[in-house]
């Protein structure tokens, strides 16, 4: 129940199931009822990873999963939107507009002079924007985001609630976060899951006041 | 730096050794202190093609993180396709002077199965060295890749896939000529296998050949279609979630390598002059995979290099010494993974290292979150 543009930060107790919920919807985990409707139409329990990749559904894991051998532009490279098929990356050149998005998410992602380092070589932080900057070249319409804070600096943190801010101008975003300080600056509708199911949504205050979630969750 | 020389480097050793051997052989005397016998540039022949097999092990195995242990299969079967051809090619002289081969007579055969048919020409047994192993690949990756077989279940099934060849070779009625294989080949396209001019002829087109593919390989992981690779390799789900399919990617790559260890194994036979079921036997794909695990996984010139020095130090001790060549074998691995985790590579000065590679598994699927 996401509106098309909306951002929404998802919290909830460990084993709320806020992971699966993600796994379910990028196509990991298969459920045993139930569907995931996407675009009015499409139902993405029948469709594998790659294909929901192809419908512009972008995911971030909450470690940072970057290709190390690789330097930061390739790691973009790799992930801008396009032809993903070997016949075509045996060929493929960089193109002038390839070349020019790289260059605009390298700006966005504040990693531009990092451009030729070897991912592995990155700082935590510098990971995690880089990941942000590899779904950013997917050009998803949604983007899953999980703990994209966790070990981060207060300065990194308050960065990332701007980045993700920003990418929320285009495109909707589903965060997944403990960190309730980072959830209030995100400023966006919350929704509580435990035990798998809904148990209150609304604004971060209205969430905050209601009983039941502070005695599952925030209480303790 | 080292990566602007490695290209250049390897193809000058490849192709200039061969071509120092092929003058010593042919441009002096037999007498003369400088003379290479014939034994000895078929001997670096064979070691050649073993460095095709390395290459296209290395290729699977250093680039998309499929550790094979299979490999030698496809270099046999395009040995076989190459050893049909040889076979057809005696007709008539024999031991019984019969068209068929000798093998198939004392079968009782009366004409060729009509899986021979066609064998006579060069061509079509070359282009089957080829397409046989590519075939046999093709279906193979298709299905394990497609279920999502990876790391060592994969190279346990590999093995599996060799051992079930070498039993099925071994059997007289499948038509290879049994526990003998093949062999006793007299001419290859007209030109007698016994002299000096075709044996060198045999090294400088394995040596060509073998520069070939490494710069196709070459051009492959360097390329779009490499990093892929290579994103693979490191981290298959991460890849899917980036919209790419591992499996697509798995199976050009695995079976473009089958390809090449078949044309390897053609090459093989006429110089060593036999091809029987003990090629597919799995201590030889294990070796395989020795050979780039001491030369340096994942470099590709590595793979050639190892494939050379250890079968040189494998002639060296099976010759003086052979009931220590297993103990040294095995110990070299271990000292190799050990010490040398990049291999004789890992030796060389680098500005940027690649990250060492585990040995025996998959990079690990990133763990997501239990929130």
């Amino acid at each position: 129940m996401l509106a098309p543009g909306e951002m929404r930060a998802v919290i909830g107790p460990n084993g709320a199931g806020k992971t699966t919920m993600m796994d379910v919807i990028t196509g990991k985990t298969r459920p045993d009822t139930g569907r995931v409707v996407y675009a009015a139409d499409t139902d993405l329990t029948r469709l594998d990873e790659p294909a929901i990749v192809s419908l512009g559904i972008g995911r971030k894991f909450q470690k940072p999963t970057v290709f190390e051998p690789h330097t930061v532009w390739d790691n973009l490279l790799l992930a801008l939107a396009g032809d993903r098929r070997p016949w075509f990356t045996l060929g493929a050149r960089q193109s002038d507009a390839e070349q020019a998005r790289v260059d605009e998410i390298l700006g966005t992602i504040r990693l531009r002079e990092h451009r030729h380092r070897r991912a592995g070589d990155l700082s935590h932080g510098q990971k995690q924007w880089l990941e942000i900057g590899m779904l950013l070249a997917q050009d998803p319409r949604l983007l899953l985001v999980d703990e994209p804070v966790a070990g981060m600096t207060d300065a990194e943190t308050a960065q990332t609630a701007e980045l993700l801010r920003e990418i929320n101008r285009t495109r909707s975003v589903v965060v997944v976060e403990h960190d309730m300080a980072f959830v209030r600056a995100l400023d966006v509708k919350v929704t509580v899951l435990h035990e798998g199911s809904v148990l209150s949504e609304g604004t971060i205050d209205h969430v905050s006041e209601d009983p039941r979630v502070i005695e599952v969750y925030l209480g303790r | 730096m080292r990566d602007r020389i490695a290209a250049p480097a390897t193809l000058l050793l490849v192709l200039g050794g061969a071509l120092l051997l092929a003058a010593l052989n042919l441009g002096t005397s037999p007498g003369s202190a400088l003379h290479v016998p014939t034994y000895v540039v078929s001997l670096f022949g064979k070691y050649l093609c073993f460095a095709i097999l390395a290459l296209a092990v290395d290729l699977v195995w250093g680039f998309a993180g499929i550790l094979s242990l299979g490999h030698a299969a496809f270099f046999a079967l395009g040995g076989y396709a190459m050893g049909m051809y040889l076979m057809l090619q005696i007709a008539g002289r024999g031991q019984y002077g019969a068209v068929l081969p000798d093998f198939m007579v004392f079968l009782n055969w009366k004409s060729l199965p009509w899986y021979w048919y066609g064998f006579g020409q060069f061509p079509f047994a070359v282009v089957m060295a080829m397409l046989v192993p590519g075939l046999l690949a093709l279906v193979f990756g298709w299905l394990a890749f497609r279920s999502r077989v990876t790391g060592v279940y994969l190279s346990i099934i590999t093995q599996a896939l060799t051992y079930a060849l070498l039993l099925a070779f071994f059997r007289n009625d499948m038509g290879f000529g049994g526990n003998n294989g093949l062999t006793d080949f007299k001419e290859i396209l007209g030109a007698p296998l016994s002299s000096d001019n075709t044996r060198v002829g045999l090294l400088l087109i394995t040596a060509a050949l073998l520069c070939a593919l490494y710069l196709l390989a070459r051009n492959l992981t360097r390329s779009r279609f490499g990093k892929v690779l290579i994103a693979v390799r490191d981290s298959e789900s991460r890849t899917r979630f980036l919209g790419y399919r591992p499996e697509s990617y798995k199976l050009v790559v695995w079976t473009l390598s089958a390809v090449m260890a078949g044309l390897g194994g053609a090459l093989y036979v006429p110089q060593v002059g036999i091809i029987n079921p003990g090629e597919f036997a799995p201590a030889g794909s294990i070796e395989a995979v020795i050979w780039v695990a001491v030369g340096g996984r994942g470099t590709l010139h590595g793979a050639i290099l190892g494939a050379v020095l250890v079968n040189l130090a494998k002639t060296y001790f099976t010759g003086q010494l052979p009931e220590l060549w297993l103990f040294a074998l095995g110990g070299l691995f271990i000292a190799v993974t050990l010490f040398l985790p990049r291999g004789l590579m890992g030796l060389m000065p680098q500005a940027r290292a690649p990250k060492p590679v585990d040995l025996s598994e998959e990079a690990p699927i990133p763990k997501e979150a239990t929130p």
